[in-house]
């Protein structure tokens, strides 16, 4: 077995300690880790084994799903750095961005409302264009400048955003069915 | 010389000698057992060359079984006790399972799971499905090693993707049951992908819509070399041929003027409107015609159209968990290179004729869809055996359907593991202890994807005892979800200060409908307001109890800082909080809440100048005794 329990998620899959990432090599780490930890690759073996099996293989699934979402690469990033990002206890955002946020719900509510799934489509294609600059503005402050508390809010309005696309998404699923 | 021989892990000590492994598809019209033949997956046919076993089981006076074909043949006339369909009632509740009311059998409602009465005693789901796996068991055998000899290694035995944990857990017990030592409990649309990926040397996003008869899943894999992951998965767990079926039968029912049937006459005409179902499905009109028992006569004719039209909307009930998955697969329609059909359901042209306008494009019907999943199945079981050499494997990468969670304050859900996370999975989570020296804990795991306890099904409760006595919120408990690579859950908890620990393998217990079930992911969005306004009343209300015990408890301790008009006001405060706590209006609530708060401010200060005091004089104490 080629790892250990402990180790930092990006040592894992032997990866840059960085918060821009090649996806492709990431893919490829996780799936040639998985080929070899798998509970599938272990199905004869002894309980021990087997045992130890799903537990890298369960660390590599957490690993990979950490990693492959930004937010959470990023608040990962952060935690290691010894930032805490805060999330559950720091709620103070600036307030033209609060503004924002009740722009996007209300847009969506009215786009709903209207049952116009083109609007929705289009406020869709907004919030990942605003979601991408937000990505680079995160890898600008952690991996360049080092700016964690900056990046530490950068992330807490990604969680505020994720929110919009998630109700986005109900509001389209609604107008299909 | 002897030559010392290593092996890995996972591959046989001997490499040369093929193990034996089958791939099990337990469905709910037919069963079927396939293995693979010099590296060709083939159907195990039985003695008289039938490729399917009709997943009937009828039990006898003399204590025996009947199963497959000679159990069909009896049905009309012994329906009481020839079991159809018994998937249906698999890790499932009297009250769990949809039209009950037309079975004919003799139920007993136990705890956990269903059972049926026969003359060869009480059965549960369970021991029926075990049945049907011994006939596949046996089969399987006489195939593979008659004179030869060996033994079995072991199956993979096929799941719906959206059964859940009591589902899973029911069908591994019958397969134990049945002798079998089960390699791994494989996703049914999985199995599927994996024999169509590797028959076509598929590369890219494809849906897998399996439509059986009692359930429906829809996958999304991605396929590349080598690897077949699952990004997301949805369905129906209670919705297969058999309510097709239903719907004509009701019609057959209506236009013939038909009331208070037999069972035996609920049976024959269950039969010919399959029949007539199938038949529609090549023909624009079919024939519906039985004698009854009483001697009535029916004959009619149905039209395609008609029959689509009275099963539309069960086809429409498919469409909504595809598009459900697709998102939360992160998917557009376009990015899907192909859609496999798999089920015999899906031979109906309404249902081909649906799919390949949601996905706009005709769908794969290249593979047999009754015997894909046996196929897959046998192929999984084959790599899982070790019979392919090193490096030439593949990796399936699988995930959970339904979210995973546990009951809090208020009957609310905590979510531990979110559905679609690929397994194995583990999460942990921590909760406190809501009352002062509360010394045990109860733990209720539910799973399915709705804000309220009541909405999901309720996998197992267990208890961590022993806990020692603290303050509330004092003690810090963390729970720990493991799902296995069959997608089975287990989850321990364990108190962080002290080290008392508590785990259960999740058996089931029971509670969700299997309406409920049904519509759980639906419903997710379609009640997610009124799962907010639930959701705040729960909060604001277990706000206020907390709110109130705290505040009677500072009372009994340190009632003597407050003047007698003070606590009186306090206490006036306290009886409108709980009396607003048991209305159902959540504003109202928090708003009493902040005046309780207002209310006790100043005893709050004075407690913590009292207790700042008295820590101030225990140090002093201290230190003098030193």
């Amino acid at each position: 077995m080629p790892h250990h329990l402990t180790q930092n998620f990006f040592q894992l899959f032997g990866l840059p300690e960085r918060f821009q990432l090649d996806r492709e090599q990431l893919d490829r780490a996780y799936r040639q880790m998985q080929a070899s930890v798998h509970p599938d690759r272990f199905v004869n073996a002894g309980e021990t084994e087997r045992r130890v099996s799903m537990q890298q293989s369960t660390q590599a699934n957490e690993a990979y799903q950490t990693l492959k979402n930004p937010i959470r690469r990023a608040a990962y990033l952060l935690l290691q750095r010894g930032v805490d990002p805060q999330f559950e206890t720091n709620t103070a955002m600036p307030t033209d961005f609060l503004v924002q946020q009740m722009e996007w719900r209300e847009a969506i509510e009215e786009a709903s409302e209207a049952a116009d799934a083109i609007e929705l489509d289009r406020l869709s294609s907004r919030l990942g264009a605003e979601l991408k600059r937000m990505y680079a503005q995160i890898g600008g402050q952690i991996d360049d400048q080092e700016n964690f508390p900056g990046a530490a809010e950068t992330v807490r309005k990604l969680m505020f955003l994720e929110k919009v696309g998630e109700e986005l998404g109900e509001a389209m699923e609604a107008l299909e069915s | 010389m002897a030559l010392l021989q290593i092996s890995e892990p996972g591959e046989s000590t001997a490499p040369h000698q093929h193990r034996l492994a089958v791939g099990i598809d337990l469905g709910t019209t037919n069963s079927l057992v396939a293995t693979v033949r010099n590296g060709i997956a083939v159907v195990l046919n039985d003695h008289e060359g039938h490729s399917l076993l009709p997943s009937v089981v009828r039990y006898l006076r003399s204590g025996g079984a009947q199963v497959g074909y000679p159990a069909q043949a009896e049905q009309a006339r012994d329906p009481r006790n020839t079991i159809v369909s018994v998937k249906r009632f698999m890790g499932r509740g009297l009250k769990d399972v949809a039209y009950i009311e037309n079975c004919p059998y003799d139920f007993v409602d136990a705890p956990g799971m269903l059972k049926i009465r026969t003359p060869a005693g009480v059965k549960s789901p369970v021991e029926v499905s075990a049945e049907i796996l011994k006939t596949l068991r046996a089969l399987a055998e006489q195939a593979l090693i008659g004179n030869a000899g060996g033994e079995l290694v072991g199956a993979v035995v096929t799941v719906p993707a959206y059964f859940d944990d009591a589902q899973r857990q029911a069908t591994k017990d019958a397969a134990r049951l049945a002798g079998l030592n089960v390699l791994r409990l494989l996703n049914e649309p999985t199995a599927a992908a994996i024999a169509y990926g590797l028959d076509n040397a598929a590369e890219g996003v494809y849906a897998i819509y399996d439509l059986g008869g009692g359930t429906f899943d829809i996958s999304i894999l991605r396929l590349s070399r080598g690897v077949f992951e699952v990004m997301a998965t949805n369905g129906d767990a209670a919705l297969g041929g058999d309510d097709f079926d239903h719907r004509l039968y009701c019609w057959v029912v209506e236009k013939a003027g038909l009331s208070l049937l037999s069972p035996e006459d609920t049976s024959v005409l269950l039969t010919k409107s399959r029949e007539a179902k199938e038949f529609l499905s090549a023909h624009v009109e079919a024939r519906i015609t039985a004698t009854l028992s009483t001697g009535g006569v029916v004959d009619l004719k149905v039209r395609q159209a008609d029959f689509w039209d009275m099963t539309r909307n069960l086809v429409a009930k498919t469409l909504a968990p595809t598009r459900k998955a697709l998102r939360d697969a992160g998917l557009a329609i376009d990015e899907v290179k192909g859609v496999v059909m798999v089920g015999g359901a899906t031979r109906m042209p309404h249902v081909q004729q649906a799919v390949g306008e949601l996905f706009r494009q005709a769908p794969l019907n290249n593979l047999d869809p009754d015997k894909v999943v046996a196929l897959g199945a046998a192929m999984q079981a084959n790599v899982l055996a070790g019979n392919r050499p090193s490096g030439d494997e593949w990796l399936l990468l699988d995930v959970i359907p339904l979210s995973l969670g546990i009951e809090t304050m208020g009957g609310l859900v905590e979510k531990i593991v979110p559905r679609n996370s690929t397994i194995p999975v583990a999460r942990a989570q921590e909760f406190t202890t809501f009352k002062d020296g509360q010394r045990a804990m109860s733990l209720h795991v539910v799973q399915g994807d709705r804000d309220l306890v009541t909405d999901c099904r309720s996998l197992a409760r267990f208890e961590l005892r022993g806990i020692p006595p603290m303050a509330a919120g004092g003690a810090r408990i963390r729970v720990t979800f493991q799902v296995d690579a069959d997608g089975l859950l287990s989850v321990s908890a364990r108190e962080a200060t002290s080290g008392v620990e508590s785990s259960v393998t999740v058996k089931p217990s029971y509670g969700l409908t299997d309406d409920q079930i049904t519509q759980m992911l639906k419903d997710s969005y379609e009640h997610a307001r009124d799962d907010v306004h639930a959701r705040a009343l729960r909060e604001q209300q277990v706000e206020a109890e907390r709110m109130i015990e705290a505040t009677e408890s500072a009372l009994r301790e340190d009632a003597d800082l407050l003047s007698e008009e003070e606590r009186q006001a306090v206490c006036a405060e306290i009886a409108t909080l709980k009396q607003l706590a048991e209305g159902g209006d959540h504003r109202a609530i928090k708003l009493q809440i902040d005046r309780v708060n207002r209310a006790t401010e100043p005893f709050a200060t004075r407690r913590m100048d009292r207790s700042v005091t008295r820590a101030l004089a225990g140090r002093s104490v201290e230190s003098i005794g030193s």
